[in-house]
């Protein structure tokens, strides 16, 4: 199977090449546009980005310290009525999720059901028995999750991902925002855009809403980050200014009173929330890895008696973990007695000896995942590998199959990128993100679209040379 | 507020402020090298880098006590860890670390001054556009301070920004005046001699107080009344009462907004008082060398109290 022979769905175009519903008053503002001025304004945009200082840190690379995400101006739109149907599916898979971490730190009524395999869970390192018996404040594990979609027809969103440790990206769906307002302010008087600009609020209101027991008074909700060399810096330090919290570090903070307290300037002053910005193993040495100095000795214990709310609960990551994915279809039935609204990508477990045999006879057109990957690191593209690319991975495959899924290589669709010969396709995702606290479920209408910059690639991350455009969900 | 963020934007603004004092440091010297002889320009050039501590620095590179040599150590030289572009790069870095402290304007500014002097300074510094540069770095820090004022609220977070500006510039003014003040010291062989009358101007141009003495004294100029000046004269931004006075007047806000003062307010006010009730004459007869020293050691004591009161460090 070749790339290239994909027919892949354009949002934008139709097989005709006339423009879709969707994108109708995008385009009539985009004809009456000058060329040379628009080609200025997108290369102007990584000036806007500079400036304000989004950046990200690509790990391995010492020369470029900190990276721009490329931005490119076409925006991506939404139906009010795809986003309604988005949402609905959205909505009942975070349920899902949020009812399976309970069920799996509680009585595993799923395998006892028989529905889910109990080794998925035994030898799983994002399962952590510290959690089990306990339940966080308010009954949320996972107060902030990004779900990633694909598309590959009209009316087929598929989820690729779910994101439910620390999913990043959301100050990109801001500030893409930001910049396509300050670059084409008209084009917001034209065409009907939803906001995106309360996410930061909404999440202050759904983070003080998870409030621990020992909370007094309005809740004091802080933003831990692993430090300024991280690469997603910028955007810690972003939310916690966009909430009015404090951006605490591992060394700021200690335990005090059965309290976690932050070092301030008049003592030590304790902290109600922590949206924390640093993995599981890292979060408390007394727990996890005993090396680490970004989180809290002790953090765990105050966590356990009620005395602090952890978002995202630790232990969620076994919930985007890529075997339990393959699970999902039955995990939503299992705990919402529907039918799953949204489908998943289909899967292989290369664990299972018949699944592995098919991986193995069809290497060249399927993706390989790590089950514990993320961010692109360590899969194959089948189709776009070469012959000793393809015997290497095999190698490690035939070594280490529960290591692995596969998923067929999926016809991504398409929006047009701006590019010096003009609008050209380029293959998308999309990942919006959903807030969870105990009053309910909040999506903000838009997420993060990712892009392949390069003809025919369907690799979207930034680590690997994706970029981002606005995402548009038009009003009614 | 975190007391390490405290602490970062104490920093952040002492840097900025050392680097455009550094700047103006740069542009006294410069003219001493244009309008005086090859030796005095060397003396010149050498006494900058004792100002700013960065002698023994330079003496490990082997060059000669020259404008290009010394000016492209100071401002640029990857190995020189107080160069002005560290300096900057470290306020940025400290700006980035306290981002949710700052508006978006300081920020940006600082940030915008990062990337503007990183590409002026990824070449040497000619002799040609050596004023370009230097202005550059003073128009960057005006920026920053604008921002600084017309966006932050006036809460803690700006008073520990005062703080460390007016900590830094006297302690900054107050090194000029120490490597320079025999100088400043009554001399009956040279008094009104030419060489003198540079000199003296060039301790006013490191602290861009030229044209201020000049238009306070009608074009006269004495080294008693050059010290006067630098050391008591309320008025000038870069005096040392001047800085005392706001550093009492951030202080303060501080002690009404915490409710109380610490051993760092104590310290001030046993400073500030020295300088109010001592005049220029005993300074001189008593020693303006030991004046300054024991100034110099009684500011740092004071930036250390409020690292220890307001919890900078663990």
């Amino acid at each position: 199977m070749n790339p290239a022979a994909f027919s892949s769905y354009d949002e934008m175009h139709d097989s005709q090449g006339a423009v879709r519903a969707a994108y109708s008053g995008y385009c009539g503002w985009l004809d009456e546009q000058e060329t040379g001025w628009l080609r200025r304004q997108n290369e102007a945009a990584e000036g806007f980005f500079r400036k304000t200082g989004i950046t990200f840190n690509v790990y391995g690379d010492d020369a470029a310290e900190e990276r721009l995400i490329p931005f490119d101006v076409v925006p991506r739109v939404i139906t009010a009525s795809e986003w309604r149907k988005l949402t609905r599916g959205i909505e009942q898979r975070v349920r899902a999720l949020n009812a399976f971490l309970h069920d799996l730190y509680h009585r595993r009524e799923i395998v006892r059901a028989g529905r889910l395999p109990e080794r998925l869970l035994k030898d799983n390192e994002a399962f952590l028995p510290q959690m089990a018996g306990f339940t966080p404040p308010g009954g949320v594990y996972t107060h902030i999750v990004g779900i990633d979609l694909v598309r590959t027809g009209p009316d087929e969103f598929m989820v690729l991902e779910d994101n439910a440790r620390t999913p990043s990206g959301v100050s990109y769906m801001l500030e893409n925002r930001e910049t396509m307002m300050a670059m084409f302010p008209e084009l917001f008087t034209k065409v009907p855009v939803r906001p995106v600009s309360d996410y930061p609020r909404r999440l202050a209101r759904s983070l003080a809403a998870c409030a621990p027991p020992a909370a007094t008074g309005r809740p004091v909700v802080a933003v831990l980050t692993p430090g300024i060399y991280n690469s997603a810096y910028f955007e810690h330090a972003f939310l916690a200014d966009q909430m009015g919290a404090e951006l605490v570090e591992g060394s700021d903070l200690r335990v005090v009173d059965g309290r976690i307290a932050m070092r301030t300037t008049r003592g030590y002053q304790p902290i109600d929330v922590i949206y924390r910005r640093v993995d599981d193993e890292y979060l408390d040495p007394l727990s996890f890895n005993p090396a680490s100095t970004l989180g809290v000795a002790g953090i765990m214990d105050v966590y356990r008696a009620g005395g602090i709310t952890i978002a995202n609960a630790p232990g969620t990551g076994i919930s985007d973990d890529k075997a339990i994915y393959s699970f999902m279809p039955e995990i939503v039935e299992f705990y919402t007695g529907e039918k799953p609204l949204l489908q998943n990508v289909p899967t292989w477990r290369c664990s299972e000896a018949e699944s592995l045999k098919y991986v193995l006879d069809n290497l060249k057109d399927l993706v390989v995942k790590e089950v514990h990957g993320s961010g692109g690191y360590g899969m194959l593209i089948g189709p776009t590998s070469s012959k000793g690319e393809l015997a290497a991975f095999e190698k490690k495959l035939r070594a280490r199959p529960e290591n692995y899924i596969a998923q067929p290589t999926l016809s991504l669709s398409t929006v047009p990128i701006f590019t010096k010969a003009g609008l050209a396709p380029r293959h998308v995702d999309l990942r919006p993100f959903v807030l969870v606290s105990p009053t309910g479920i909040d999506i903000t209408p838009g997420g993060l679209t990712r892009v392949a910059l390069k003809k025919g690639s369907l690799v979207v991350n930034s680590s690997q040379g994706g970029g981002t455009k606005d995402t548009w969900v038009l009003e009614d | 507020m975190l007391g390490r963020s405290a602490n970062g934007v104490f920093w952040m603004f002492r840097y900025l402020e050392r680097a455009e004092n550094t700047a103006r440091l740069l542009d006294a010297g410069f003219r001493m090298a244009l309008t005086r002889g090859v030796n005095a320009a060397r003396d010149e050039w050498r006494s900058v880098l004792v100002t700013i501590g960065q002698d023994a620095g330079f003496a490990t590179t082997g060059a000669d006590y020259a404008g290009p040599a010394v000016t492209n150590y100071i401002l640029r030289d990857r190995d020189n860890p107080g160069s002005v572009l560290q300096m900057i790069e470290a306020a940025r870095t400290n700006a980035r670390a306290v981002r949710t402290a700052l508006t978006r304007e300081v920020w940006e500014a600082t940030n915008e001054s990062w990337m503007g002097l990183r590409d002026l300074l990824s070449r040497p510094a000619r002799e040609a556009n050596l004023g370009d540069v230097l202005a550059a770095i003073r128009r960057q820090a005006t920026l920053v301070r604008g921002a600084m004022d017309g966006t932050m609220l006036r809460n803690e977070i700006f008073n520990f920004a005062r703080i460390g500006t007016f900590i830094e510039r006297a302690d900054n003014t107050a090194r000029i005046l120490d490597v320079k003040y025999y100088v400043l010291l009554p001399s009956l062989a040279w008094v009104g001699s030419s060489l003198d009358n540079a000199q003296w101007d060039t301790v006013l141009r490191s602290v861009a107080g030229d044209r201020a003495y000049r238009w306070l004294n009608a074009g006269s100029m004495d080294p008693r009344g050059i010290a006067q000046f630098l050391i008591l004269d309320g008025r000038f931004p870069r005096s040392l009462a001047f800085c005392y006075e706001k550093l009492r007047s951030n202080m303060g806000s501080l002690a009404r907004e915490y409710g109380g003062e610490t051993a760092a307010h104590g310290l001030l006010r046993d400073a500030a008082a020295r300088i109010d009730q001592t005049g220029i004459d005993t300074i001189v007869e008593h020693g303006l060398h030991q004046f300054i020293g024991e100034f110099i050691a009684g500011n740092q004591r004071i930036a250390d109290a409020i690292a220890a009161d307001y919890r900078f460090v663990d």
